[in-house]
């Protein structure tokens, strides 16, 4: 268990620096990427090509392994239906993320960057998650 | 469509991108996660017994990622022209989408296409159209 906390906390903090060399943890520069019809910036697009790049690779050798390499279960997901919760969760997530250029990593890169606007969004980000939670309870017991 | 060929920045862009798959490698093939943060981070709020330690550990990664950054140098720019209420509508509106719609742009947008997930194509699809939707109609349309 202490390996994989350890992992994850390493993961984390790459994916942050990651994020930060991308310029993905600047609003400015997310929202000039989601503006076609202003001063295009296309570089977005390539943070996401060279991730999948390194992604696609790593996916297929994940998919022939039954344990991972620190000997944890391999959490694939399982769910294929293409329902109304993914369809309208993910047009709503697009909503907000073309208001403010903030989605849920960059933000919580910049709220460690001691940005006060940063920290007032994530909070209202969690405060979204704990509401979802709650609903989701509450529809559990009904 | 005009190209602003000066903010272009391809080669960091994708040098950070290949640093974001490098750590979504690394989550699937040593602890055998998705690294999906809206999923990392939600369930944290409603906490699984076994289940919080690397959770929290990842997300204490990404927080302290600008700490480790100044270590080596001064931070990027980070710019954010939103004001309070928006930021606080915008949250929010992240924060209950993201999870209703199981993802964001790592968990369907980066490790979702690269597992080639139909489910997670629609999914990013459907966040980069209203993204651009909504920059449209904020910038263009209501000159905001």
């Amino acid at each position: 268990m202490q390996r994989v906390t350890l992992s994850s906390f390493l993961i984390g903090l790459l994916f942050g620096i990651g994020l930060l060399v991308a310029g993905m943890a600047n609003p400015a520069k997310v929202l000039a990427f989601l503006d076609l019809a202003g001063a295009w910036d296309p570089s977005l697009a390539l943070v996401m090509g060279g991730a999948i790049a390194v992604g696609l690779i790593a996916f297929r050798l994940a998919g022939q392994r039954k344990v991972s390499v620190l000997g944890e279960p391999m959490r694939l997901p399982t769910k294929r239906d293409i329902d109304r919760r993914l369809v309208f969760g993910s047009l709503g997530f697009g909503v907000g993320w073309g208001l403010a250029g903030f989605c849920p990593g960059p933000a919580l890169v910049a709220f460690g960057a001691l940005e006060a606007k940063a920290m007032v969004f994530v909070v209202a980000m969690l405060a979204g998650m704990a509401a979802f939670e709650l609903m989701e309870r509450r529809s559990a017991s009904r | 469509m005009t190209i602003d060929w000066a903010a272009f920045t391809p080669w960091s862009a994708l040098l950070g991108g290949a640093l974001i798959g490098l750590a979504a490698a690394a989550m699937i093939l040593l602890n055998g996660r998705i690294t999906g943060i809206s999923g990392i981070t939600g369930g944290l709020l409603a906490p699984q017994r076994g289940d919080i330690g690397w959770r929290a550990a990842f997300v204490l990664g990404l927080v302290l990622a600008p700490t480790a950054w100044m270590l080596a140098g001064d931070l990027p720019p980070l710019q954010i022209d939103a004001d309070y209420p928006l930021l606080i509508i915008a949250g929010l509106l992240v924060g209950v989408s993201t999870r209703y719609g199981a993802g964001c742009t790592s968990g369907h947008g980066v490790c979702g296409l690269s597992r080639l997930s139909p489910r997670s194509l629609v999914a990013t699809l459907a966040f980069m159209g209203t993204g651009f939707a909504t920059v449209f109609v904020m910038r263009h349309l209501l000159g905001g």
